[in-house]
Order: C-alpha cells, then structure tokens, then sequence
C-alpha cells in the first residue's frame, strides 16, 4: 500500500464565520477516478483550493505525498472552473501552457529552456491542438481554451489532475470527447474531477464522493438516490446516463414535479 | 522648426520624450492588461506629498516624489492584499491625502514655491540634463527588471492562482509591479505633471492593446506611440504657445479615441466580436 498522493484528515473550514466544510476527511490514491459531486455552495471548489495550500484550513491537516501542500503542489494539475480568468490578456496558447513548467523551474527569473518547450509542445500535441500553439487565447472555441487549460495542467507532469467543472460551459459533444481524454489520461495519473453534473459523472469514475458541507464517500462508482439525498438534503431525481433510455423516478409525495 | 532643434532645451526636451516614453510603454502595458490605472492614479497623485517635503525641506522634490511614490506602491500593494478595507476606498484616500499633505507642505515652505505648477501639470520644455541622467537611471532599473522578472510577471498578471501553485512568490511580483508603476510615474511626472501622468502612462498602452494581442508587441507599440505623443505635444506646445503637459495628453487622448472607433468599425466589418 503506498502512501495517498493527497491526504486531508478532518478539515474543517470557514468563511467569514459560515461554516463551509466540517470535517472533511479523505484519501487520494495513485490510481483513483474520483468524482465529487454536491450542489453549489456545497464547497467543492474550496476543497480543491485548500489540497493545493490555496488556502489553509481552520482545523485539520492537508498532505501532499506526505508534506504540506507548498511542497509538492507542483506535483498536482490544476484545471479551473472554466473562465475563472481573463482570456482577453493578450497571450498565446504555448505561453499559457509554458506556464505549467513554471513550479519545476528553480533558477532565479525562471526563464524557459528548451526542454520546458519542448513538454509544453508535446502537452498541445496530446490535447490535438498543437496547430494552435500560436493563436491568441481569446480567439479559439470554449472547447479549444479548455484544453488549452487542461494542456497547462498537463504540462506541470502531475501525479494527480484536479478539475473543477470542467465541463460547465461546452456543448455535448465537446463534454464526450473531453471525458475520453480524461479516461485515457487515468492510465498514467489520478484524477479527481468535481462536478454539479451527476449524470455525466458516473459513467467514468471508480469512486464517488458528496460533498455539502461534509463528505460522504462510497466506494464505487454508482451513485445512488440515497446518497444525493444525504447530500442535497432534499429528494433528487437520478437520470442515468448509459443507457439509451432515462430514467426519471417521481418524487414520492410530491405532485407535478 | 529645425532652428529650435538648435536650443539645448529642445533637445533635452527630445531625449526626455524618449526615455520616458519607454518606461511608459513597458509599464503602461502591465498597468492596461491588469487593469490598475486606478491605483497609478494614486500613486501619481500620493507623489505630490512627496513633492511638498522636497519643498519644506529644502532638498529635490523629485525625490521626494521618488521616495512617497515607492512608499505608497507598497502600501496599497500590501493593504490591498490583505483584504481589509474596500481597494478603491482605499486608493482614493491615498490619492487625496498625498495631494492634501503636498499642498499642505508647500504652504508650510519659507518663501515662494518656484516651478510648482511644473510638477502639478509638468514641463518637458524645462528639463535639466542632471534629471536625464535620472530618467535614464530609472528606465535602466525598468527595462532590467521586466526583462529579468518577464516570465513571472506575466503569470502573475495573467492568472495569480494558478502563479501560487506553481510557487511563484505572487505577493512579492505584484509589489514589484507596483514599485516599477511608481518609478515610471516619477519620470512622467516631469513631463505631464502628477495630475496628468494617468494619461500618458495608459493611453499609448490601451492604444497597442487596441491593435495586438501579444505584451511584448503591445509594449513596443506604446513606446513608438509614447515617442509621437510627446514630440507632437511639444511641437503643439512651441508654435501655439500652451502647455506641453496638456498638449501631450489631449493628442493622446484624441488618438485612442480615433483607434478606439476604428477598432469597432473593423470588428463590425470582419462580424468579430469587439470586447
């Protein structure tokens, strides 16, 4: 048994005195496919941010490969919530990607050698958009910048990718093409993707967690209507995606819903 | 025309046009994409405290400008940073303090405060040879330092989440930033005076922003159109017989207006969308 990549034992975590995760407790190993899935405000991003040491925890403990998270937060890929930044900055996509080789980098002004472009190149190439290496940010489709940003996250060589909704703001077809890019880049490295998108989820994960303030995990990749309703608090309906039907269960006691 | 190019004055007037327009359009770049034109106001407007102290005291009021300017960038730098009070509260406080202590410092200053309207709306028509040899001193540190720091400027400018995680000392670049904004600022204020210093040090910018999407090109552009900006306004300045500062900044003002429109017109034409 190797030691988790990330490890958070009973962190708890506030803002401005609410209470936003109450003793969070949860293991992520080399080889896991872990969905986190709770409604918003549930505290899913603030979970990603407090693994990567963005911010620290009232209580509790946050590890990465056994140290504080300043230590090997390098070692983790982080893909943000969709436009969380300004694509308008006038910047190429090979310079967004470079910047992932930045943590490895320790020589002071941290100026790129060739090797660093030449990861960054391969990173493109593996999204299948090294053509775009040139374009301006701002001038490619919602698809093409999130690969971009997950192509920075790559380029960090991580041991673990951490996606915060990826798949917020692309259509269908982008989401299906990026899932498989997903499942082909967890023959190498762990992921842990965090979504509100129950449907989507499921097919691709091994283990599922619900997050609404605590954590409930299971071990499998089945989400079940009781374990939405211990984390929404409130009667869900389950779509199964999968299968070429879906299925819409009534609320019991609830009409016209 | 070229009679005046025969006054020592002119020239001097010449190479100031120049040295300023290049800490201007690097920083200036910076100062457009990041958008904290706002907090270089402050920092121009803090330098006139500055400006006062030279006065009172009797020593250089560039100085003065110098030392106030740098101070008041890290302080809006760190304040700013630990969240705490409103960041545009506080950038307007700073900016009506500065100025309110610099006028009360001049008045506090024996006997007449000569060329104060210089610093206040600037003379690059009356500029000495010993402040070229500063400009020149202080575009050095500017272009070292961006051409050094490049990489992490513009990943902390860019996206300073991301910045963190990569270990970049995010809080340590974003104070450098601000400290080369005040440097600039002090040079500028020779030129166009701490109340029009804003304007030269965005519009040229916002103007390359306007017309590329890559920094170091935006720079160049801003520089070149810094360079017109100033000769054309002292041109303005010597036939008519008005204020070089404002000269300098109606033209620019004017130019991005007509870039401004002409970038709408091209995007409507091409159907892309304008930001």
């Amino acid at each position: 048994m190797t030691a988790p990549i990330i490890r958070l034992e009973d962190v708890w975590f506030s803002f401005d005195g609410t209470p936003v995760l109450e003793g969070v407790s949860l293991d992520i190993d080399e080889h896991d496919f872990l969905g986190i899935i709770g409604p918003n405000g549930g505290g899913k991003t603030t979970l990603l941010k407090l693994m990567l040491g963005l911010l620290a925890p009232d209580r509790g403990d946050v590890r990465i490969l056994g140290k504080p998270p300043e230590h090997h937060r390098t070692a983790i890929g982080y893909v943000p919530q969709y436009r969380t930044f300004d694509f308008g900055y006038p910047i190429s996509v090979i310079e967004v990607v470079l910047m992932g080789r930045l943590g490895h980098i320790h020589r002071p002004f941290r100026k790129y050698r060739p090797e660093d472009r030449r990861v960054a190149e391969e990173c493109l190439d593996a999204m299948d958009i090294g053509d775009l290496a040139d374009r301006q940010v701002d001038r490619l489709s919602g698809g093409q910048q999130q690969k971009v940003i997950l192509a920075r996250a790559l380029a960090t060589e991580p041991r673990v990718l951490l996606l915060d909704e990826p798949t917020n703001q692309v259509d269908v077809r982008t989401e299906v093409h990026f899932f498989e890019i997903l499942r082909q880049l967890h023959e190498t490295m762990a992921i842990v993707l965090v979504t509100h998108d129950i449907g989507a989820v499921s097919v691709y994960v091994d283990r599922i967690a619900c997050l609404n303030r605590r954590l409930f995990t299971h071990d499998s990749g089945e989400i079940t209507e009781q374990m939405l309703a211990e984390t929404y608090q409130c009667p869900v309906d389950l779509i199964a995606h999968g299968v070429p039907h879906r299925v819409l269960r009534e609320h019991e006691g609830e009409e016209g819903a | 025309m070229i009679e005046i190019l025969g006054y020592a004055f002119f020239r001097h007037a010449l190479a100031a046009g120049v040295l300023i327009s290049v800490a201007c359009g690097i920083i200036g770049a910076f100062v457009v994409v990041k958008k904290i034109a706002l907090i270089s106001g402050g920092i121009s407007h803090s330098a006139f405290g500055g400006i006062g102290l030279g006065y009172l005291f009797g020593f250089d009021p560039i100085l003065g400008a110098l030392g106030v300017s740098l101070a008041s960038a890290l302080g809006i730098g760190v304040a700013s940073r630990r969240g705490g009070e409103h960041e545009d509260t506080l950038i307007a406080t700073m900016w009506a303090v500065g100025m309110a202590l610099g006028i009360l410092f001049v008045s506090l200053a024996p006997g007449y405060a000569p060329d104060l309207f210089s610093y206040l709306f600037g003379n690059i028509l009356f500029i000495p040879a010993s402040d070229l040899l500063l400009m020149l001193a202080l575009d050095l540190v500017i272009v070292g330092a961006v051409y050094l720091c490049y990489n992490e400027l513009l990943a902390v400018t860019f996206d300073e989440e991301f910045a963190s995680i990569m270990n970049i000392p995010v809080q340590r670049i974003s104070l450098l930033l601000l400290c080369l904004t005040a440097l600039t600022v002090v040079m500028l204020i020779k030129a166009v005076g701490v109340i029009l210093v804003i304007a030269l040090l965005t519009l040229p910018a916002a103007i390359g922003r306007q017309h590329s999407t890559r920094l170091p090109r935006i720079m160049g552009i801003a520089i070149i159109l810094g360079v017109v900006f100033t000769f054309a306004g002292m041109w303005v300045s010597y036939l008519l017989a008005v204020p070089s500062g404002a000269s300098i900044v109606l033209i620019s003002a004017a130019c991005y207006g007509a870039s401004t429109l002409y970038t709408r017109r091209r995007h409507h034409r091409t159907g892309s969308p304008s930001r």
